[in-house]
């Protein structure tokens, strides 16, 4: 308990600065890294032929953002499709299938990195480089990207530019995550994470048999899993493997890697939008009070709500994670063995049960992915934690991505509370319509809509029920959970699921794809329809949404929409796997 | 209609280098340069912190090994065996229980808690381990021992979970208890600053330095 609440804190600590150092690069102010950096950038720029000054309007962006990421799929399909036939491949991997790259590679450029392939056999060292790792730092570049467009948007500068997506893309790159990934993986490689081209190890053992061992490039791949939020693991067994996970050290440097960007992606909304609203002739007249709390001034007001907003919802589900999980399983209690440490199938002994839900419970929220336990094995309740949050898809959610998605929510809410008391209702100082609030309800309706229709296509195909691995209502959970986390872009499994088959391959892959781009491109055209409108004054009718009551609306609005779209099939999954056991 | 046509060339162009420029720089100078500082300042790690004694490697650290003589520390269940298996004169590979060795993996079974095939397994390998540890009573077995890890490779068991293996190690190697004891002891890790993690007995090493103690290797 007092480790679970310690770990959070510590978390708290770096948050501050690196979210001051995300939202100057953001909004391009200067920062330390300014002399050295530039000349990269700007060689980059050269080489490529981009102007960095050329603002586009948000179709442009977007529309720029989806073909970048389009080319980068059809490089990496290449790749995996001829791996075989290409250098830095010292165990013999054979080439990719057609169904199972396509899934792989829609996975990764989606930030969602579902894995059906193991690592250990799948995919050679240079596809873990050339497709893997690279595919990781630029769909994390890509969302925080899109991220901050929308953020320049809702701050409203100018009434329909929102950047340059190339110069976002490589200044995020160059800028925070290839210094953080070069600090991390040493971190990590210190503590034992192995890191060479070497193939993979036979030693004899002392009782005279053979064990094999798997290595290679694995710290330059696990910093940037974290960092960027994306959670595909370079073997089988994820970040529970000691491979990739080898102490309680590298668990909390993994914890803080994948929480931090999201976290100081508030930070750099809070930033932007405080700007906005403190700077001269931009529209607003709203006066400043003098002093300004601790909080207000790290997060920005309305960051700071959203902040709270997040956390709240998360600390919810941890403590219902670590409460099932500390309860053990009642089947094996009856068998004779002790439950005091919890339920420990599939879990490892040097993080127990509390760093374990710790670890399930931030991977889900910040829709990394990464496991340190098999979510497959946990008890009921504690393997609906990850799903609700997967579902909700808001509680912090991976670079940028969920910010967004919150924001929609908070537009949902503020909409909702102008309804009853019957004004126009208004967000960031504009006017929320019609026009946004059909684009906010579709955004909002899509990904229950991919999560439940496949589901319930998956469980009437044959094709699809062939992968159910677990009897009885878990079945259910396991179908339910691959889409849940295919949706929300987070990519960790139920792992008993058999998935790698056409049907799996296929379905997973439409429904990452559809889940990724299709909010991203509404949220940007929400940001470029309110840009357009003029600010409005605050007069003593409005909702003030930079307080901790607007926090609490946020968080009942996102919880009554989660039960009104989910609670019946977590009913028949989860919730009544938990009635059976405990019978 | 011209203008259309060159403007989406141009940025077609973009998008390819750009592509092109940041696989390089990610997936390929990063890793590279990654391995290079690691090589020097951390080597041992680096490549895999291995264990050698008198010039033979014998494992890593941080992987766990199945062990299934009575005088060794055994781990815990793992549905890939930890990757240990023998050769036949064929060439065909088996796990040590005899069954065929499925290749380099890792991971769990995946059992749900109400499956019915957790509580057989737990079941069977609770009868076995009471059979061969006479001394100990079902309730005093820590729930780690009977249980797979995540990764099926965990290097690990609790303190308890030694403590209920000391008298048939000793029994077997002909050490005493006292010694034994010691030799976990050596190899327990407690928590990070007393407060981060649990508890952790490292089983390879301490059956490195039981072979060591009986003159094995």
């Amino acid at each position: 308990m007092l480790q679970i609440v310690l770990t959070l804190i510590l978390y708290l600590l770096p948050l501050i600065p690196v979210g001051n150092y995300v939202y100057r690069i953001a909004a391009g102010k200067h920062t330390f890294a300014d002399p050295v950096m530039d000349r990269v950038d700007h060689a980059i720029y050269k080489l490529c032929g981009v102007n960095p000054e050329r603002s586009m309007d948000w179709k442009r962006y977007a529309g720029t953002l989806v073909g970048t990421n389009l080319v980068m799929i059809l490089l990496g399909y290449l790749i995996l499709r001829l791996q075989s036939l290409l250098f830095l491949n010292p165990n013999g991997i054979g080439s990719m299938d057609p169904s199972l790259s396509f899934n792989t590679i829609i996975s990764f450029m989606t930030n969602t990195n579902l894995q059906h392939y193991a690592g250990e056999t799948g995919l050679s060292y240079l596809s873990q480089m050339l497709v893997i790792i690279f595919m990781m730092f630029v769909s994390a570049a890509s969302g925080y990207a899109a991220c901050i467009a929308f953020i320049r948007g809702l701050a409203g500068r100018t009434s329909d530019q929102v950047g340059n997506f190339y110069s976002d893309l490589v200044r995020i790159i160059t800028r925070v995550l290839l210094p953080f990934s070069i600090l991390t993986g040493l971190l990590l490689v210190w503590q034992g994470v192995p890191q060479n081209f070497s193939g993979n190890i036979v030693v004899d053992t002392v009782e005279g048999a053979r064990q094999i061992i798997a290595t290679g490039p694995v710290a330059a791949l696990e910093s940037i899993k974290h960092l960027g939020t994306n959670g595909g693991g370079f073997l089988g067994a994820n970040s529970s493997t000691p491979i990739e996970n080898p102490t309680i050290l590298t668990n909390l440097i993994e914890l803080w890697s994948m929480m931090l960007l999201p976290g100081a992606c508030v930070v750099t909304f809070g930033r932007m939008v405080h700007d906005r609203r403190t700077e001269p002739g931009t529209g607003s007249t709203v006066p400043q009070p003098v002093r300004q709390s601790l909080t207000a001034r790290f997060f920005g007001k309305e960051g700071r709500s959203i902040f709270a907003a997040m956390g709240i919802l998360f600390l919810i589900g941890l403590a219902v994670c670590f409460w099932a999980e500390s309860q053990g399983n009642p089947l094996l209690s009856d068998l004779g063995l002790s439950q005091s440490m919890g339920s420990m199938e599939g879990k490892e002994v040097r993080f127990g049960t509390a760093q374990s839900s710790l670890f399930t419970a931030v991977t889900a929220s910040f829709t990394t992915g990464t496991v340190n336990n098999m979510h497959d094995t946990l008890t009921p309740l504690g393997g609906m934690v990850p799903l609700l949050h997967m579902m909700l898809n808001v509680v912090f959610g991976g670079k940028g991505v969920g910010l967004m998605n919150m924001i929609m929510y908070a537009i949902l809410a503020v909409f909702i509370c102008g309804l009853m008391i019957g004004r126009t209702p208004e967000y960031l100082g504009k006017k929320v319509e019609g026009r946004e609030m059909k684009l906010v309800a579709l955004c909002i309706i899509i990904h229950p809509l991919l999560i439940l229709s496949f589901t319930a296509l998956a469980v009437t195909v044959p094709a699809g029920l062939a992968g159910i691995t677990n009897p009885g209502y878990h079945g259910l959970t396991q179908v339910l959970y691959e889409y849940a986390s295919s949706a929300a872009n987070n990519g960790s499994g139920f792992e008993g699921l058999a998935d790698n088959s056409f049907f799996w391959n296929i379905t997973t892959g439409a429904v990452m794809f559809l889940g990724r781009y299709l909010p991203m491109v509404l949220q940007l055209a929400v940001a470029g329809s309110l840009m357009k409108k003029r600010f409005v004054n605050e007069t003593t009718g409005t909702l003030h949404t930079d307080g901790i009551g607007f926090a609490v609306i946020l968080v009942f609005v996102v919880y009554i929409f989660a039960a009104l779209t989910f609670f019946p099939v977590l009913a028949l999954g989860p919730i009544a796997e938990q009635l059976t056991l405990w019978a | 209609m011209r203008d259309t046509v060159r403007d989406f060339l141009r940025s077609a162009r973009q998008s390819v280098s750009v592509a092109l420029v940041l696989m390089l720089i990610c997936g390929f100078a990063y890793p590279c340069l990654l391995t290079g500082l690691s090589g020097v300042l951390f080597p041992w790690q680096a490549n895999g912190s291995l264990l050698t004694v008198n010039g033979q490697t014998l494992g890593s650290e941080h992987v766990g090994q199945e062990f299934v003589s009575d005088c060794y520390l055994w781990s815990r269940p793992s549905a890939y065996h930890y990757n240990v298996y023998t050769e036949d004169e064929n060439g065909s590979r088996f796990y040590l229980d005899g069954s065929e060795f499925a290749g380099l993996a890792s991971g769990s079974e995946n059992y749900a808690p109400t499956n019915p095939a957790l509580t057989e397994r737990v079941e069977q390998d609770l009868a076995d381990f009471l059979e061969k540890n006479p001394t100990v009573k079902a309730e005093n077995i820590p729930t780690d021992l009977l249980t797979a890890s995540g990764s099926g490779l965990d290097p690990h068991i609790s303190p308890a979970a030694a403590e209920v293996q000391v008298p048939r190690i000793a029994a077997a190697s002909g050490l005493s208890e006292e010694k034994v004891r010691e030799i976990i002891g050596n190899n327990t890790e407690g928590k990070l600053l007393g407060i981060f993690g649990e508890e952790t007995v490292n089983v390879l090493r301490v059956n490195l330095e039981l072979a060591q103690e009986m003159g094995v290797c």
